[in-house]
């Protein structure tokens, strides 16, 4: 896991409305809507478009946003969320 | 078909056919003030019909059909054949447009905007929109707010409204200069009976109206309110939406708009007495 770079999708394949807490997302690829919340936000900003790997989006999510409790575990189950979501690409 | 009757409510055109007389005179007569579709030609098609020829004379069942059908919808019997064409008409509606973002919602309008008042089967949605189309409103419609995703305006869609059970005796009194349809009793849905919205409603269906208020009303609960948060509004409106997956991003640019530019508010009410006095008290605070 720890040599894999992680990258948001494209840009121009998501829509992206702030609302409150939450964040919609459209994927334009799949026509689906989703609604996310912290950590998801704060992942796909992190990883951005060049990508990065998960001990440095640990690392990096540690140190820039207050996530709480968030451990490796839970952090890699939020990343394989939004991996199977369209979301997040692995390169 | 037999007998054909089309109308034009709001932007939206219908050509109703039927194998039977009776449903068609009851829509002539409830859609007397309503024109016909632009240029005679219907954005939708319902058809009323027999399921076997021999069926239009003994125990004569109504089974919906049109452009677009749900395939086990059951038949109604002749008697109900109004609500028949109602539903068929809204069938078209909840599977086949796809020019506005469709919100399961009643709509009545003041000043060029519109309040939306959405919620569960039971939530007071049609009584509402009835009671305050009766007090300075100008009712927009009672099932469906049309919203129109290149400028988020709401388009009326002043069908028939559709009473059911205690609603029905509530607007009745509520109303005492409103015109009804039938009793239709005992139908899938209970008791219903229609209100023909008022001359003023009919003749301004083609005025839009921008969106000022949503409502998520609640009844027989003790009077309450609360704001909704956009994330809710969000998540509810797409759940009373029948065509938001449908529009694609139209869809969703036109939801986000709303949501992040019009207030939400829950109201609970006992009584429609006192839903009133919350809607104007919260329209006067807008």
């Amino acid at each position: 896991m720890s040599d894999r770079l992680y990258r948001m999708a494209r840009p121009e394949d998501l829509r992206v409305a702030h609302l409150d807490s939450f964040m919609a997302v459209y994927h334009r690829s799949s026509g689906i809507t989703h609604l996310i919340t912290a950590p998801a936000p704060e992942i796909l900003a992190t990883l951005g478009e060049a990508g990065m790997t998960f001990r440095a989006l640990r690392d990096t999510l540690g140190s820039e946003y207050e996530l709480g409790d968030l451990d490796d575990a839970a952090l890699a189950a939020r990343l394989d969320e939004l991996v199977a979501a369209g979301l997040v690409s692995i390169i | 078909m037999r007998h054909v009757f089309s109308v034009r409510i709001g932007p939206v055109g219908f050509r109703i056919g039927s194998d039977w007389r009776a449903p068609i005179a009851r829509l002539e007569s409830l859609y007397a003030d309503y024109p016909a579709p632009r240029d005679d030609v219907p954005d939708f098609n319902v058809r009323l019909f027999a399921a076997r020829p021999w069926r239009r004379f003994v125990r004569p069942a109504v089974m919906i059909g049109g452009d677009f059908v749900l395939p086990e919808a059951a038949p109604l019997p002749l008697a109900q054949g109004l609500l028949a064409a109602e539903m068929g008409m809204n069938l078209q509606m909840a599977l086949g447009q796809r020019r506005y973002l469709l919100l399961h919602a009643s709509v009545v309008e003041r000043d060029g905007r519109a309040l939306l008042m959405t919620g569960i089967s039971g939530a007071g949605k049609s009584t509402l929109a009835a009671l305050l189309g009766a007090r300075g409103w100008r009712l927009m419609g009672d099932e469906f707010a049309l919203v129109d995703p290149g400028t988020g305006s709401v388009h009326a869609f002043p069908r028939l409204v559709s009473l059911k059970n205690e609603a029905i005796g509530v607007v009745e009194t509520g109303v005492p200069d409103g015109r009804f349809g039938p009793l239709l009793a005992d139908t899938p849905k209970g008791d219903i009976r229609h209100l023909i919205p008022d001359a003023a409603a009919i003749a301004a269906m083609d005025r839009p109206a921008a969106p000022a208020l949503i409502l998520f009303p609640r009844f027989g609960f003790e009077a309450a309110e609360r704001d909704v948060p956009p994330s809710e509004v969000f998540v509810r409106l797409t759940q009373a939406s029948t065509n938001y997956v449908a529009l694609g991003e139209r869809g969703f640019d036109a939801l986000t708009r709303i949501v992040k530019t019009v207030p939400a508010r829950a109201i609970d009410y006992p009584d429609t007495d006192s839903a009133i006095t919350q809607v104007e008290a919260l329209w006067a605070a807008l």
